[in-house]
């Protein structure tokens, strides 16, 4: 196997668990924000260099040069590959991102602390591949958001449920998988074990409920933080897509597809934002695992793709709800709010985040959704459609949120409504990565089709 | 010397490169909230529109001068995976259909254009109707000029998102807001046909270029690779797409809402240019039509009953805008007829002279009002009105049936909402309410937040 050239990996790693320490250390201040920014800053530099060190060697996968954990863990734990090089600046940024949108006075609320912990945690998990290792990550990144929960004196059953089951599942199915041979039928039941866990993670109907409770309960930066990265996708990328036969993968599929158009269908009829906003997710999300099931390179190529612009736009477009909300605290969508004189910025953002989300032409998304339904059109002609009408319905959602949030009778307020430095600085990243992957999408589409090759060659070749 | 080939290229691209910079120019400052003043958006609007009409005469010329018919301008694959088949093609065709019709668009944005500039003088909104004009020129250009299904879909989907957001220009108003939203509704759930049609397209012929679609000949001749069931299938589905967007029967509702944008934009999108869309898209897919006898019924019997329709809508209104676009809608209905008679440069004549004349009307419409208004005061009466004959003989009962008809806007609107929209709402409102059980009862508290959300929290005079 390959190797970097620095040990990107777990420096990346290291670097937010060491600023949590550090964070911890320095106690009440007011300047923690700025540190917690420049400690983030400096993660998403390293899975940078990690990306572009990984992209210059030029091979499938690639482990850390210099294996500062060596003496811990075995020494091919943390893999980079194809599939991962890109969603580890991905995770990066969308931390670095929420947490430079968060409001000093919200940061209380918001524990630094526990964020760095999970961005250590979450880069970790994209950081493995297939293995007990990965595993324990699931269910350890589990734990953040409960002790928020806790800490907000907020009923976590619901969410200590699902999780629960989901970690009782993993062990499970990857033991009984580790115990039985793996080319024959016998990893059906233990694939199933997998699945399930995986698709409770990824928020799959009927298990979508801790999500909505999660959104309701927890502080919306946590349950981007928790969700927008779509490591429930990760697991069935390494757990479930090399073992599973394809006619289950397929099958399985229809459940994704039919969660987005269901949740495409709620999102419409929410009566407030971050609901709506939890099932807009949701039914991106369920659209991102259709296509990774489809199991045909152009499905998966899809599905990587808009993986991608699912993380950075729905990122975009929670955090500009993040920040409307921590200035006037939860939007309603019964009635128009008229902010759009006030803060034409975001409003300009968030309807670009928006229809990034949807694949509007000219965005990030819209090749992916292309190649996705092109996917899900092949393998399934007339189910397939469903694609298109989830994201036609969370096309109207996205429409319909921006006119209920910006337009109508505008009321001036007495808190300042502009944003802040900090925030257009997120802002213009994000505009510039959704804009940039829309206009020139070759080189990644290129990336994502040779990975989604690879990745089936893979999953073939212990067959063959 | 410069090769003819390769100042086809240059000039095409120019044509195609103007409204783009436009849009990038606008979008841009928007974006960054660096607002251009009105001057300087003006001087752009006419640099841009001219950099198209002026490269556009120069390449009629030469072809009228060398008898060339067909003028291909390659920009390369946007998009491309050899071993997938899978190519986003940025092709674009100077033929008989597409010079008028980018002509048609170029004069009228730059009429509009100029009209503009005066009529929204100091309007607070002045950029940003520029902003969503430029997006709409542009969508104009590439649909008119696309020689492939995907970028016409390109060009398609600003058009319909720029429309959407111009019916919803004055914002502090929530009636035009709401009139966008049911706007871009009908747009997407179209978009979804169209998207669907380009994919089976894609599908069935190998490639979404429409050369290639018509295996021989080039507009107004070539007859569809494809047998007549396909062709039915596929006509069907852009049928509802040219129906969405030229507000043909069943979804004329949203034609009179679209009238409370600004006058200009009323004129240029919704009784010029946009509303023809549908007709150029049957015109640019005509050998289709052509190629299923079911398919031709179904086009010619849109028409009828939408001319019918639009006819006697248009008689009742008692709002002079809304009553120019059913008799606009008379005018398509007609053109789809011809379309379907396969009288296709009579449609295309139709097209241009009805484009022109209504985008004068509907100019002139607000002074218009005033002069009569003038006119009846200086000679002290009402002025004569003419009455259609016709409608005497009708029976009685029959008459007031027309009259309710037409007064209710041909009850589509109503229809709508009683069968799809209202469904829709209730039955995932019952499912809202199922999962709020079920999260109820698995919490030890009330699971929603969102229950307590105010309906205007910006109207609290205090920071949040």
């Amino acid at each position: 196997m390959s190797e970097l050239h620095f040990p990107w990996i777990e420096i990346s790693i290291l670097v937010p668990l060491l600023g949590a320490v550090w964070i911890q250390l320095l106690g009440e201040r007011e300047n923690l924000l700025r540190h917690a920014i420049a400690i983030c800053s400096l993660t998403l530099v390293l899975t940078i260099g990690e990306l572009i060190d990984f992209v210059s060697i030029g091979s499938f996968e690639a482990r850390d040069h210099w294996l500062l954990l060596d003496w811990l863990f075995n020494r091919d734990i943390f893999v980079v590959d194809e599939l991962s090089a890109f969603q580890l600046p991905l995770v990066a940024l969308i931390f670095l991102v929420t947490v430079m949108s968060t409001l000093r006075t919200k940061a209380p609320r918001f524990s630094l602390k526990l964020t760095l912990v999970s961005e250590c945690l979450m880069l970790a998990t994209f950081s493995c591949r297939s293995s007990w290792m990965l595993i324990a990550l699931l269910i350890v990144s589990t734990v953040p958001p409960y002790l928020e929960l806790r800490k907000r004196g907020r009923c976590t059953r619901i969410y200590v449920l699902h999780m629960a089951l989901s970690a009782a599942l993993l062990p499970i199915g990857y033991g009984w998988l580790s115990a039985v041979d793996q080319t024959g039928s016998a990893i059906l039941i233990p694939g199933a074990l997998l699945t399930a866990a995986a698709l409770i993670r990824s928020g799959i109907f009927p298990f979508h409920l801790w999500m909505t409770d999660l959104f309701e309960k927890a502080t919306f930066g946590t349950a981007i933080l928790f969700s927008t990265p779509l490591v429930g996708a990760y697991a069935v990328m390494r757990l479930v897509l090399p073992i599973a036969p394809s006619w289950a993968l397929q099958s399985i599929a229809v459940l994704s597809l039919v969660t987005a158009v269901y949740a495409g269908s709620m999102a419409l009829i929410q009566r407030e934002a971050r609901r709506m906003f939890c099932f807009l997710f949701l039914s991106q999300s369920a659209l991102v695992l259709a296509g990774l099931e489809l199991v045909t390179p152009i499905g998966l190529t899809g599905a990587l793709c808009l993986w991608l612009s699912v993380g950075l736009s729905l990122t975009g477009f929670g955090i500009t709800l993040r920040c409307i909300e921590a200035r006037i605290s939860r939007v309603a969508l019964a009635d128009y709010h008229g902010l759009y004189r006030q803060m034409p910025m975001l409003a300009g953002f968030f309807l670009l985040t928006g229809l990034a989300a949807i694949g509007f032409p000219a965005t990030v998304g819209f090749v992916g959704m292309e190649l996705l339904i092109e996917g899900a059109v092949d393998v399934y002609p007339f189910v397939g459609t469903m694609v298109v009408i989830a994201a036609a319905l969370c096309g109207i959602t996205v429409l319909s949120a921006y006119f209920r949030i910006f337009t109508g009778h505008p009321t001036r307020t007495l808190v300042p409504m502009h944003a802040r430095p900090a925030e257009r600085i997120a802002v213009l990243v994000l505009t510039v990565l959704i804009l940039g992957g829309g206009l020139v999408p070759q080189p990644g589409v290129a990336s994502r089709y040779h990975a989604a090759k690879e990745l089936t060659r893979l999953r073939e070749s212990p067959k063959g | 010397m410069i090769p003819l080939e390769v100042l086809f290229q240059i000039l095409g691209t120019t044509v195609l490169a103007s409204p783009a910079v436009l849009l990038a120019v606008l979008g841009l400052s928007s974006l960054i909230n660096r607002p251009l003043s009105e001057t300087a958006i003006a001087r752009l609007t006419q640099g841009a529109v001219l950099c198209a009409l002026l490269p556009a005469i120069v390449i009629l010329a030469i072809m009228l001068g060398t008898g060339i018919r067909h003028v291909p301008i390659e920009l390369g694959n946007w998009v491309m995976l050899p071993e997938e088949q899978f190519h986003f093609h940025l092709k674009f065709v100077f033929d008989r259909l597409s010079i008028p019709f980018l002509m048609l668009s170029c004069v009228l944005c730059g009429v509009v254009g100029a009209f503009t500039r005066r009529y929204l003088h100091r309007e607070e909104g002045y950029g940003r109707f520029f902003l969503y004009y430029a997006m709409f020129f542009c969508g104009m250009v590439l649909s008119s000029l696309a020689s492939t299904i995907e970028a016409l879909f390109v060009g398609w989907e600003m058009v319909g998102l720029s429309s959407a957001l111009l019916v919803a220009y004055f914002h502090d108003r929530t009636n035009p807001v709401r009139n966008g939203q049911r706007v871009w509704s009908i747009y997407r759930l179209s978009d979804a046909a169209f998207l669907i049609a380009a994919i089976t397209m894609h599908h069935l012929t190998g490639r979404g270029d429409f050369g290639g679609l018509m295996s021989s000949g080039i507009w107004p001749e070539g007859t569809a690779a494809m047998t007549s069931s396909q062709a039915l299938m596929v006509g069907s589905l852009l049928l509802v797409a040219a129906a969405g967007k030229s507000a043909l029967f069943p979804f004329s509702g949203w034609l009179p809402r679209a009238m409370e944008g600004p006058t200009p934009s009323s004129a240029i999108f919704y009784g010029a240019l946009s509303v023809h869309l549908g007709a150029f898209l049957l015109l640019r897919l005509s050998p289709i039509i052509e190629a299923s006898l079911t398919l031709r019924l179904m086009v010619l019997s849109l028409g009828i009953v939408s001319a019918v329709c639009g006819g006697i809508m248009s008689r009742v209104q008692n709002d002079v805008k809304v009553s120019l676009a059913y008799a606009s809608l008379t005018q398509v209905g007609i053109i789809v007829v011809e379309i379907g008679l396969g009288l296709k440069y009579l449609a295309l004549v139709h097209i241009m002279g009805h484009a022109s004349l209504r985008t004068m009307q509907l100019l002139r419409a607000p002074t218009l009002l005033r002069d009569y208004s003038d006119l009846e005061n200086k000679i002290g009466t009402r002025l004569p009105r003419d009455t259609w004959v016709g409608a005497g003989f009708l029976p009685p009962g029959v008459q007031r049936w027309c009259y309710r008809f037409g007064f209710e806007r041909g009850f589509m609107d109503i229809a709508l909402d009683k069968w799809v929209v209202q469904p829709f709402v209730r039955f995932f409102r019952w499912c809202d309410s199922v999962e709020r059980r079920a999260t109820d009862a698995l919490s030890s508290e009330a699971s929603r937040e969102s229950d307590q959300a105010e309906l205007h929290p910006e109207d609290f005079k205090s920071a949040a």
